[in-house]
């Protein structure tokens, strides 16, 4: 389950190539930055670590990268230690958050750098520079000036640059928080298909789910340091371990339940419905306090009251380009989000909410 | 991380040694010295009414030097801040002009101007058929005349920054709530460009309290703290010098942390959006009033660099009683590099300031690295030890290395340096650590930190990293800081009068031997020599300055 799609072989660290991190821990002064994190990249495959500002993910990554030594826990490549290497010598390549191009460099030497670093000839190097640019789309950039490229640009170049050493892995920081968001959009495909021709592990660090579930394969998601849960994108949709995985991935609105198995029983206002549930892997059979999150396009919406459907009010509509989202407070202090083609429904106006389609994921609280 | 702790520490030790070495083992020496004789020499200080009178009008210069300051300063900013009126550009130009006139060389200006003798003095008197001068140029009013003129610089920056970063927009709600002119100026304006006030006035307090070359030759029998240390110091009252300037340091120190304490207190940043519209002054009258105004505050400023230009080609001996020097000749000049007595102080004050520049790039660029990319414990007593010789007046700085460094002794790391050419170059490259340090840091600051990461991701050894990457961003600091440093070092008179000798007599002590001789024409073409090279670098260092912006 937690295995990648294009993982080739066995989920064991051993795996020639695979990137892990066990039982990772990371102090500064009195607070825990990164609390007891293991997750493993196999060769080719893309995770995701995704969480909100001081989650830990950036810390994370420079673990990984060998920027910071974590106090506990250990990262191998391949089975190897590598935790007490430092970077100038994990030959991993890296894309920080604005890039850190050298502003003093024309681009084919900032893509250069990691040759000449490696003693590589300056023929070589320049050959295998512009050999980079060409596959990130920047032929012929290589005299111009870092000052004089575009965001989407720099991206680009720091990518090639990174690539250009052949890296044992690739880690990225934020790689798209810089760009404009219709450049965004394209760039997510670009940047799933150049990681995924590299063939190596990457790791990349991002607080935008959206961002996430459209380049990885996995995506890990930490909050206060900790690693809540890893796994693909469908698995923290639906089927999140906890409250808290429900209450950060998607939108939705997470309200109690009375766990019945395959089925969990939902009362708002009196009214109660039977909802098909997902369960979390390894949840106990019965959990005491449950809850199951109503996502805006698995529920319908009716105008006026309807016996069997949970009854309340429309506080805000707002377009969203095809379809309609509805706010409705309900009874009993929820508050719900509708997906809806109706357009004839208004603010204030009284209407039904129903569950659609399920299962809906069930999560302890 | 420990690893790295322990590359920090590696590249640290020597250069705090080094400082701690150069810049605190002196003073540390002369404190003590001043408690060789049990509290002796203390009594003596409080005891000695000449001394009680140095302290008191050190005290005096220095109020009315910042109050002088301000009266002209604040003025000036908000003349060339706010309005628009024919003539600004060039106000706006030489406004900063008194800045760039080495100390010595200032002062002599204000003698061939305003002096017994000086053309300004000779032409009132003249025109008046006066029998004596109008006046003397002497006393407290004298050096605090100097003292505006060459420290207004310090209030006119910060209040113009200050205005500068000013909101417009705070202005305009203000005036949108009803604030009248007056209203806005006393509730917004004033109360939001008090941090700039205070900041520049201490300045130019702690830099009167220093000031050493308007006293010395001005003073006539007045006496002031630092000029008070080097008569003690001539006179073998070793024990008063170091009781004196135990006193003028301590002041000035204290002064240093107030101002660093203003400036952690500024509760809140002045944010601009886009440039301030100057207001045109429309009323005609006002108008010409203030280009009359502007035409004289600019001639006020340039007649002393003019007037040492004048008189540099002014045949020696031949200016006697007339308003202006009767013969000229380019004799002057042509003598400053022909004969080996007069070329001598040039070459010495070259190869010495070279000597302190190179020891400052080198030391003050690691300083800056540490203190800019390198998180460790002993990152604070860093920054101090390179602040430290900005807020010690020079006399002190000298004093302090006149004596420690008077004999040799391992035991306690004392050279015999007094005497020697090394003096001097020590000397300068201890005063000019701030300036080198704080340009170099500055140029560090705008590199993104993670550059160096990424390098040695990229594989880039510690080495390949700084000469590669962190060198080339700390460049156009290093360039401006070294520029403006040699500058400095070449003109250099207070630690110079009280350290130098006669084969290492730098630039301005030939000055003023020459001024003594009366050959004025000769002192007067090594003082344009100082402005020459001063404008030169400075405006090297500002291009340099720019491209990193």
């Amino acid at each position: 389950m937690t295995a990648a799609p294009r993982a080739r072989s066995g989920e064991n660290g051993g795996e020639r190539g695979t990137l892990s991190l066990n039982g990772v821990t990371r102090r500064f002064g009195d607070y825990t930055a990164v609390d007891n994190v293991s997750f493993e990249v196999a060769a080719g495959e893309l995770l995701a670590l995704v969480g909100a500002s001081g989650s830990g993910k950036t810390t994370t990554l420079r673990i990984a990268a060998g920027y910071e030594t974590p106090d506990s826990g250990t990262v191998t490549l391949g089975g190897k230690d590598i935790t007490r290497v430092p970077p100038e010598r994990r030959g991993f390549g890296m894309v920080f958050q604005h890039y850190a191009l050298f502003p003093h460099m024309p681009v084919e030497q900032n893509v250069a750098f990691g040759l000449e670093a490696r003693g590589v000839n300056k023929v070589d190097r320049l050959v295998k520079a512009r050999a980079a640019l060409a596959s990130v789309g920047l032929e012929g950039a290589g005299s111009r000036p870092i000052q004089s490229l575009s965001g989407g640009e720099q991206q680009r170049v720091a990518l090639a640059r990174a690539m250009v050493i052949e890296p044992q892995a690739l880690l990225l920081d934020e790689p798209l928080s810089n760009l404009d968001p219709t450049l965004r959009q394209s760039t997510r495909d670009d940047l799933r298909a150049m990681l995924r021709r590299v063939g190596v592990p990457a790791l990349f660090v991002t607080h935008d789910q959206e961002d996430a579930f459209a380049i990885a394969d996995r995506i890990a998601l930490l909050k206060k340091g900790k690693l809540l849960q890893c796994g693909t994108p469908e698995d923290l949709y639906y089927a999140p371990v906890s409250r808290e995985v429900a209450a950060f991935i998607g939108r939705g609105s997470i309200v109690a339940a009375e766990d019945g198995g395959e089925k969990a029983k939902v009362t708002i206002g009196g009214v109660s419905r039977e909802l098909a549930v997902t369960r979390p892997k390894d949840a106990a059979s019965k959990i005491e306090r449950a809850f199951v999150v109503l996502r805006p396009d698995a529920l319908e919406l009716s105008r006026g009251a309807s016996v069997l459907a949970w009854r309340g009010r429309v506080t805000n509509r707002r377009f969203a380009g095809g379809m309609e989202v509805y706010r409705v407070e309900l009874s009993d202090g929820v508050t719900v989000e509708v997906e809806s083609n109706t357009a004839n429904v208004h603010e204030d106006d009284a209407v039904s909410v129903s569950p659609l389609k399920g299962p809906f994921p069930l999560v302890p609280g | 991380m420990t690893s790295k702790q322990r590359q920090n520490w590696i590249i640290a030790v020597p250069v705090i040694a080094l400082l701690l070495w150069s810049v605190i083992y002196p003073n540390v020496a002369v404190i003590v010295g001043s408690f060789e004789n049990g509290l002796g020499y203390w009594r003596e200080f409080i005891a000695s009414p000449a001394d009680r009178e140095a302290l008191r009008t050190s005290l005096v210069i220095s109020v009315a030097s910042v109050f002088a300051s301000l009266a002209i300063g604040v003025p000036l900013a908000f003349l060339l801040g706010r309005f628009e009126f024919p003539g600004r550009r060039l106000l706006r130009a030489v406004a900063t002009l008194p800045a760039a006139l080495p100390p010595l060389v200032g002062v002599i200006a204000f003698l061939f101007l305003y002096g017994e003798s000086g053309v300004v003095t000779r032409a009132i008197q003249r025109a008046f058929g006066m029998a004596e001068a109008p006046w003397r140029l002497q006393g407290v009013g004298a050096i605090v005349f100097v003292h505006a003129y060459t420290m207004y610089v310090y209030v006119f920056l910060f209040v113009s920054a200050g205005l500068e970063r000013f909101d417009a927009t705070l202005d305009e709600a203000a005036s949108g709530l009803g604030a009248s002119n007056l209203q806005r100026l006393r509730r917004v304006t004033l109360p939001l460009l008090m941090p700039a006030v205070a900041g520049s006035a201490l300045l130019v307090f702690m830099n009167a309290l220093g000031s050493f070359s308007a006293p010395y030759v001005f003073g006539g029998g007045l006496r002031v703290l630092s000029t008070q240390i080097l008569a003690s110091k001539t006179n073998g009252a070793m024990g008063l010098a170091y009781v004196e300037t135990t006193v003028l340091a301590l002041s000035a120190v204290a002064g240093l942390a107030l101002f660093r304490w203003l400036e952690r207190k500024r509760k809140y940043t002045l944010s601009s959006k886009g440039g301030r519209v100057r207001k045109t002054i429309r009323s005609r009258k006002i108008q010409i009033l203030t280009t009359i105004f502007a035409a004289v505050v600019v001639v006020a400023l340039v007649l002393p660099h003019l007037m040492v230009v004048l008189v540099s080609f002014a045949r020696d001996g031949s200016w006697t009683t007339q308003v202006l020097p009767p013969e000229y000749t380019l004799e002057n000049y042509r003598r400053l590099f022909s004969e080996s007595e007069l070329w001598r102080p040039i070459y010495n004050s070259v190869s010495m300031a070279l000597i302190a520049t190179a020891a400052n790039l080198v030391v003050c660029f690691v300083a800056a690295y540490l203190i800019v990319f390198r998180r460790f414990s002993g990152r604070g007593l860093l920054e101090l030890l390179v602040a430290l010789p900005w807020a010690i007046p020079a006399t002190a700085i000298a004093l302090g290395l006149a004596a420690t460094f008077n004999r040799n002794d391992p035991a306690t790391a004392r050279v015999l340096l007094v005497g020697t050419f090394w003096i001097l170059p020590l000397a300068y490259f201890i005063r000019d650590i701030p300036l080198v340090a704080s340009a170099v840091e500055s140029s560090l600051r705008q590199m993104d930190a993670s550059l160096e990461d990424a390098a040695r991701g990229l594989g880039a050894s510690w080495l390949m990293t700084m000469r590669r990457v962190i060198i080339p961003a700390a460049r156009p600091g290093l360039v401006a800081g070294g520029l403006l440093a040699a500058v400095t070092a070449v003109g250099e008179f207070v630690a110079s009068v009280v350290l130098y000798t006669h084969s290492n007599r730098p630039i301005s002590m030939e000055i003023l031997a020459q001024l003594r001789a009366l050959a004025f024409g000769t002192a007067a073409a090594y003082s344009v020599l100082l402005i020459g090279l001063v404008l030169m670098m400075t405006l090297m260092a500002r291009s340099f300055e720019e491209r990193l912006a």
